[in-house]
């Protein structure tokens, strides 16, 4: 198994597409650019229904208050640009005009984390989980690839109140075959075994299913569960596999001190203690390169996951 | 009104198709940047290092040197290719631009690349950056000017504002912004996108002192330039006109061109146009 084995797809197209059906169908679905629409993908929106698009240019804090005004008054509001420009740059406006008052915002981010590539660090943001996961009344949604993030995006629209959902730039394995309504807070089970569980998240799903199957070549049996939702995190299926596998690993393409598999840790700390190890980017901000090489650099490949777990299962014993 | 030396004004053309030549490369070899932001902005730019600021590249932490920052980050491979130009780093580090490791990254590292004066590439944040500068500079009763080059995108960003109102309130008279309004941003056309005429009455209303010029004719760039410095007791605002994509006729005013990479045959044909070798 491969990663070219698996069909590469694009979020941004599937958010898209999802978008222009809700339009159609929902009258109260309006849209918020910020001079990306044609890199979020919402130009698609625009296209079929200008008079529901609005396109403020370079100005996200006014976009974000301007989706709140909107929500106030009935609408369902889609703000979306990139993930860096999305959160750290608008989190007073997200805090103050759209959790606390738990409007219907759903801030809808496309290019997170180092993938971005070329653009370097500035664009590459590898913290925008933690601030949106501090935040109270915000779920925050991580699709693993470009189907479950067309069934998030049609979740997310019935769902009543703020949303984040991250994607990134890059074409994604699709490894999802989920039909049917996506569950916010439910984590899903791709894979069973019992050796030791890798949680994974985003693009980092897809390398945890390449681990598990590198780690069956060994004789190790390794669990894969897809943890779409951060937030609120499915403590259930988390503890149950703990308790079953008796070792975690996570991994995902985020600071791993502030991520998801700090979420994880929570979650462990307080009901299962079990041998945890956590695969993220460091401590550190990114840089610009091809989005491969920067995937290795920051240890975000199969093998960090597959050294991840031997390391779990060294520390089981114990 | 001043009147310029030919050789001088020959000699900056020659500086500014030769950057043009290493802005289209670097951005073909990286495979991905913006060239349409960073064409439209290289007689600014030169203009300001190889005959306005007073600047030494061999000691580019000087603490009495004039600052560029620009705001507009994208638009690094020309600020890069003139710092090499300068001397500040080798012509031949150019083509690692975007490349893991490299000092050049997608959008500037004041860290990393010697002469890079701000990090930027989160859009309108220099401009105030640069505020703080010019106020430093007071507080340590030195003479640098600051220049910030700003987007006409960036006009849009409530703190380009913010900074604007600030820079006249404190009376920050050692500060040049200049707008590189070249009509369009990433969705299209700014007039589209986010209407910001009248722009000389607003930054005037802001208290600034403004200037038009053409952004692409040196004697008029050196001029609104000089003349700057003389202004006292409020902020300078040049807008220069330009043209995106500048000096490669498929890029000139096309919005495709913001944010991607030439083909190889594109590449090919703009070095031609350019007069330089693929
Ligand atoms: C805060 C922020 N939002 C969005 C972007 C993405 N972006 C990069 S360049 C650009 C358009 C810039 O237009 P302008 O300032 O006019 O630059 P130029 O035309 O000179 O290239 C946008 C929206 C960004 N860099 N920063
Ligand atoms: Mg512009």
């Amino acid at each position: 198994m491969n990663l070219k084995d698996f069909k590469l797809e694009s979020q941004r197209e599937y958010w898209a597409k999802a978008l222009v059906e809700l339009g159609k169908k929902r009258k109260d679905i309006v849209v918020l650019s910020a001079d990306l629409s044609s890199s979020v993908k919402t130009s698609l929106f625009a296209k079929d229904f200008p008079e529901r698009h609005f396109n403020v240019g370079i100005a996200e804090q006014n976009m974000m208050s301007i989706a709140a005004g909107l929500a106030a008054c009935g609408k369902t509001a889609f703000a979306s640009t990139f993930a860096a420009f999305g959160t750290g740059r608008v989190y007073d406006q997200i805090r103050q005009s759209i959790a606390y008052p738990k409007l219907n915002v759903k801030i809808i981010a496309t290019h997170a984390g180092i993938t971005v590539g070329g653009d370097g660090a500035t664009h590459q943001i590898v913290e925008d989980l933690a601030l949106m996961r501090a935040l109270p009344n915000m779920t925050v949604i991580v699709p693993a690839d470009a189907p479950e993030t067309y069934r998030a995006i049609k979740t997310v629209a019935d769902y009543v109140g703020p949303v984040y959902v991250r994607m990134g730039r890059a074409n994604i394995p699709t490894i999802t075959n989920s039909k049917g309504k996506f569950k916010i807070g439910k984590a899903t089970l791709l894979k069973d075994g019992d050796d030791v569980c890798l949680i994974g998240t985003g693009i980092m799903v897809s390398r945890c299913m390449l681990a598990a199957h590198e780690l069956k070549k060994h004789k190790i049996s390794a669990r894969v569960i897809n943890l779409s939702t951060i937030k609120p995190i499915d403590t259930k299926t988390i503890v149950k596999a703990a308790r079953e596998t008796g070792g975690v690993v996570t991994a995902e393409e985020h600071s791993s001190i502030v991520g998801m598999g700090s979420a994880v840790a929570m979650c462990l700390v307080e009901n299962a203690h079990v041998p945890m190890k956590r695969v993220g980017i460091p401590d550190v901000f990114g840089q610009s390169g091809d989005s491969d090489e920067l995937m290795e650099k920051y240890g975000l490949t199969a093998e960090n996951i597959i050294e991840a777990a031997h390391d779990v299962l060294g520390r089981k014993g114990r | 009104m001043a009147v310029y030396d030919k050789r001088l004004i020959s000699k900056l053309e020659r500086k500014a198709n030769l950057i043009r030549q290493h802005v289209v490369r670097m951005i073909y070899l990286a495979g991905s940047g913006h060239p349409g932001g960073s064409l439209s902005a290289v007689e600014v730019i030169v203009a300001l290092y190889f005959h306005v600021m007073n600047i030494d590249p061999k000691k580019p932490d000087w603490p009495d040197r004039d600052r560029f920052i620009l705001s507009k980050g994208h638009g690094c491979p020309t600020w890069y290719a003139t710092l090499a130009e300068k001397g500040y780093i080798p012509v031949e580090e150019l083509d690692t631009l975007r490349k893991l490791g490299s000092r050049l990254q997608g959008h500037p590292d004041m860290r990393a690349c010697p002469g890079v004066e701000a990090s930027t590439g989160s859009e309108g944040q220099g401009l105030s950056m640069g505020v703080g500068m010019a106020l430093a500079a007071r507080l340590d009763r030195k003479l640098y000017h600051v220049y910030v080059m700003i987007g006409d995108g960036e006009l849009d960003c409530g703190q380009t504002w913010e900074a604007a109102m600030a820079a006249s309130h404190f009376h920050v008279d050692n500060l040049t912004a200049i707008v590189d309004r070249n009509m369009l941003q990433l969705d299209g056309p700014t007039a589209h996108i986010m209407s910001v005429e009248p722009l000389a009455d607003k930054w005037k209303a802001f208290g600034w002192h403004v200037t038009e010029i053409n952004g692409h004719d040196f004697k008029d760039i050196l001029r609104a330039l000089e003349k700057s410095k003389d202004v006292k007791g409020r902020p300078n605002l040049i807008i220069a006109h330009t043209l995106k994509g500048k000096g490669v006729s498929y890029m000139e005013g096309a919005v495709s061109f913001h944010g991607k990479a030439p083909t190889k045959e594109e590449y090919e044909q703009a070095m031609e146009e350019l007069g330089g070798k693929a």
